[in-house]
């Protein structure tokens, strides 16, 4: 997506003149025109001009298209949905004699789906009490907690030309690095046991993606296989430590399972004990801000995008391409490292197991894109991939609905975003790479009439 | 940029010494893998040494020709594994120092004497006995979904479009064997379904990547997300509630071709088995002789190196790529077809269980070749049967350390410790006409 965007908008914008021979000269003649005789056109003309381009604007807008994947992907999840209830296919099995009957059992269940995923994922009306009413919000926010991290960290990998596949490995050798500063050290006071933790977790996934930074810059191996590779290693190893009594093994047990978290290192709740939300949050807050700052106001920053726009270029500006590398693996890692740390500390705090990813490796992935790799939109995009998971597993519970639907929406929604000319098409929005194309049409009228 | 490179000019300039480097080190890495595998083993042996014999058994009851089990002492074979071992990486020293490769044979020779080695230890003392025929059966078995979707990366790959999604058309194309087979009663039926949906989601990727240029990597990623979602939400939706009807597939029995059945351990292995095994040793066959005999292979593997000159001598860039994506998908989808009508009758969540990735592995391994993809897919699987089979004898490595090997091996293989490991040029390239 960061791609495609990035050339849609470039070519956007810039006329091309290695690509169509010409242009650039019609172009200047075109500017020329407007600014020398305006006279030619009438005043009412240019206004519905600009209005029409405004709107063509609005419509070839990357976030149209945004919002048309979601919309798209909402719909092939409700013909999921009706097409597996079985009021529907009770009622379609009699469609011809009460038509009517199908339509009220269609509308049910994709109303029902929907309406519970909201309830889940929102605001519950059906609670008591408004502090009730929000804990579906919080929930939300819970669960986008380590997807923003870690879309953070795929996001800001991408940001420099890399793709961080290896999220799942990372979270899980920062879960088991935080896991073990949590079980095995004792005695250190709240707090310091907590940040102690957390440090451990980023040390721990910036050691697993580093292995892949290193590998890139010094042997030029693909950092996708690679950190594909290292995503199974690390889970066998986990498997190993899990199963291992000393490591991770809760003592006195036989399953692949460790002990709980002790209160000492937990991240505390954040809204008081009646919510789940912790600290981990704000953490991720943070690591919003941090990436900001560090992609749009640091020259490491500045030289991490070079790197990623070309290579080639940022070599011969005196930017050490490989060193860069490695520095943006380990920075990448740290952040999925967060979320695994913000796993074991707030979220799954009665000891886990060899599961505790929870899928969030590779949900990353569909955050940065969706996100557009860049910070705040990853922010928004881990909230909406939070509410699909927090109302999801409301839907199951209520409906019936397998949880396995939101995959299906989530990924259908980073397939249609990663491909805005099928969008399009749909929805027959503008193209913004055609924007230029009416008007140089009339111009070339004009010319022929002059 | 090279001429920006060099123009210091002076001799002993950074280039020049990197030039020289990079020839000695690829020289020495096949050798100096050898002396590593080979001291990690003189290392076991000399700090974990096992008392008693090892039992080998070469035949199965029901064989024809019955071979005694062979009772070894355990260390003494061990040991001279080890001097074998010791004599081969001598050889691959010496043939590095005359600056010449060390064949591929030798280190084949070298991994096999090493796993005899290996078992000998692992089974020492052990009152089972190690049942040779079934470790290989089991690790060809294994090999199966590996080596097809092995295949279904090698044809996408050296038409340069890199494919991830291997794992979703065989989890694709497991799903709709085990609906298809249920339901017709027939495992061809299955088969051919799975066929089928391999090359519709290859379909799909081929739409994404090679028509809207998509970054490949992506979709790749994005569709196993998808499969894995769309058929895990209708096997607890459709499959769960109608287990009986969707869901219970007939097997392929087995076929024993007749005479080559009774040679001794081979015979049990090789031709004794379901058909998809068979079709198997074709396909690869085929492939192989498509890929690098044939005008096909030679245009597609010329869009895979440099599309614009293809481009340029009339082959369609585009075609190219969606038939190579196409015929890999129903690849993968007989891959798939593996596990819903040969190994098990019904479909189970997530049943490929990265399998796909393994298969990637593979091909990586095996150099982007569909042959040697199939030999590295073929160790994997043997590698992935060894830890059920060291089961028998008692476990002496913790089994997660073997089912991480394959992975281990493919990060080595790709850092160009194993042999350098050269992708098509244009791979993962869309290709922009004009």
């Amino acid at each position: 997506m960061s791609q495609h965007s990035r050339q849609g908008g470039e070519s956007g914008t810039e006329p091309r003149p290695e690509t169509e021979p010409g242009l650039a000269e019609e172009l200047e003649q075109e500017a020329a025109r407007e600014q020398g005789a305006p006279a030619g056109l009438e005043h009412g003309e240019d206004t519905a001009d600009r209005l029409a381009h405004a709107l063509q604007q609005t419509m070839s807008h990357p976030w149209t298209v945004a919002a048309g994947a979601i919309l798209l992907a909402v719909v092939v999840g409700s013909v999921m949905i009706a097409f597996t209830d079985e009021r529907v296919t009770a009622a379609a099995g009699y469609f011809f004699a009460r038509p009517a009957d199908t339509f009220v059992a269609l509308g049910d269940a994709i109303g029902g789906a929907y309406s519970a995923l909201f309830r889940g994922a929102v605001f519950n009306p059906r609670a008591d009490g408004l502090a009730a009413q929000i804990r579906p919000l919080t929930e939300t926010l819970n669960y986008a907690t380590p997807l923003i991290t870690a879309g953070l960290g795929v996001a800001l990998a991408f940001r420099a030309g890399l793709l961080n596949i290896g999220g799942q490995g990372q979270m899980l050798i920062a879960a088991a690095a935080a896991g073990w500063v949590a079980f095995g050290v004792t005695g250190l006071p709240f707090g310091v046991h907590t940040l102690l933790a957390v440090v451990a977790g980023i040390a721990g996934g910036a050691v697993w993606a580093g292995i892949a930074g290193v590998l890139k810059a010094r042997t030029g191996a693909h950092e996708v296989i690679v950190t594909i590779m290292l995503n199974w290693i690390a889970f066998y190893l986990l498997a190993y430590f899990l199963a291992t009594p000393g490591l991770l093994q809760a003592p006195g047990s036989s399953n692949p399972k460790t002990p709980a978290t002790p209160e000492s290192a937990q991240l505390p709740a954040l809204l008081g004990e009646r919510y789940n939300l912790h600290w981990g949050f704000v953490l991720a807050l943070g690591a919003v801000v941090f990436v900001w700052w560090l992609l749009n106001r640091s020259s490491q920053g500045f030289a991490f995008r070079a790197v990623g726009a070309n290579p080639r270029a940022a070599r011969v500006a005196g930017i050490d391409v490989p060193w860069a590398t490695v520095k943006v693996m380990l920075v990448a890692g740290g952040l999925v490292g967060v979320a695994g740390a913000s796993q074991v500390l707030g979220q799954v705090t009665t000891g886990f197991g060899g599961d505790i990813d929870a899928g969030i490796g590779f949900d990353a992935i569909t955050v940065a894109l969706l996100g557009g790799s860049n910070p705040w939109g990853v922010l928004a995009a881990g909230i909406l991939f939070g509410a699909f998971k927090a109302g999801g597993t409301a839907m199951q519970a209520s409906e019936g609905v397998p949880n396995d639907i939101v995959l299906v929406v989530q990924s259908l929604i980073v397939l249609f975003i990663a491909a805005p000319p099928l969008v399009r098409a749909i929805f027959r929005l503008p193209d913004p790479e055609r924007r230029r194309t009416p008007r140089r049409a009339r111009t070339i009228k004009k010319e022929a009439a002059a | 940029m090279s001429a920006a490179v060099e123009a210091p000019g002076a001799p002993g300039t950074p280039s020049d010494t990197i030039e020289k480097r990079h020839v000695t080190q690829v020289g020495w890495k096949a050798a100096g893998g050898l002396i590593v595998v080979g001291a990690l083993f003189a290392l076991l042996l000399v700090t974990v040494p096992r008392e008693g014999d090892t039992r080998f058994a070469l035949s199965r009851d029901a064989d024809a020709i019955q071979i005694p089990v062979l009772e070894i002492p355990a260390m003494p074979l061990a040991w001279a594994c080890l001097v074998i071992m010791a004599l081969v990486a001598a050889f691959s020293v010496v043939r590095t120092q005359a600056n010449r490769r060390t064949p591929i044979w030798v280190i084949v020779v070298f991994g096999v004497v090493f796993l005899v080695g290996f078992l000998a230890w692992a089974g020492a003392g052990s009152s089972g006995t190690l049942p040779i025929v079934s470790l290989l059966s089991g690790s060809l078995l294994a090999a199966v979904p590996l080596i097809y979707g092995s295949l279904s990366g090698v044809i996408g790959e050296r038409s340069g479009v890199i494919n991830i999604a291997i794992e979703g058309q065989m989890l694709a194309a497991a799903f709709t064997g085990a609906i298809a087979g249920s339901i017709t009663g027939s495992p061809f039926a299955g088969v051919l379904a799975a066929l089928l949906a391999g090359v519709l989601v290859a379909l799909v990727l081929a739409l994404f990547t090679v028509t809207h240029r998509v970054n490949q990597i992506i979709v790749g990623v994005v569709l196993n997300v998808l499969v894995l979602g769309l058929t895990s939400f209708f096997y607890s939706q459709v499959l769960v509630p109608n287990a009986a009807t969707l869901n219970s597939a007939p097997r392929f029995s087995t076929w024993t071709i007749p005479l080559l059945n009774d040679i001794p351990v081979i015979g049990p292995v090789l031709f004794d088995q379901a058909p998809l095994i068979y079709l198997m040793y074709l396909v690869v066959a085929g492939v192989w002789f498509a890929l690098y005999r044939t005008r096909w292979g030679l245009r597609l593997r010329a869009v895979g190196e440099h599309p614009k000159a293809a481009d340029t001598v009339g082959v369609n860039v585009e075609g190219t790529r969606y038939r190579a994506l196409l015929i890999g998908g129903a690849c993968a989808g007989l891959g798939g077809a593996f596990y819903t009508t040969v190994a098990v009758g019904q479909f189970g969540l997530n049943m490929t269980a990265g399998a796909g990735f393994i298969a990637l592995a593979a091909m990586i391994f095996g150099k982007w070749d569909p042959l040697r993809a199939a030999m590295a897919g073929l160790l994997f699987g043997f590698a992935l049967n060894l830890q059920s089979i060291l089961g028998v004898v008692g476990e002496v490595v913790p089994s997660q350390f073997m089912l991480m090997l394959p992975y281990v091996v493919t990060l080595f293989a790709v850092a160009g410790l194993v042999g350098r490991s050269r992708p098509p040029a244009a791979n993962g390239q869309p290709y922009v006409k004009g």
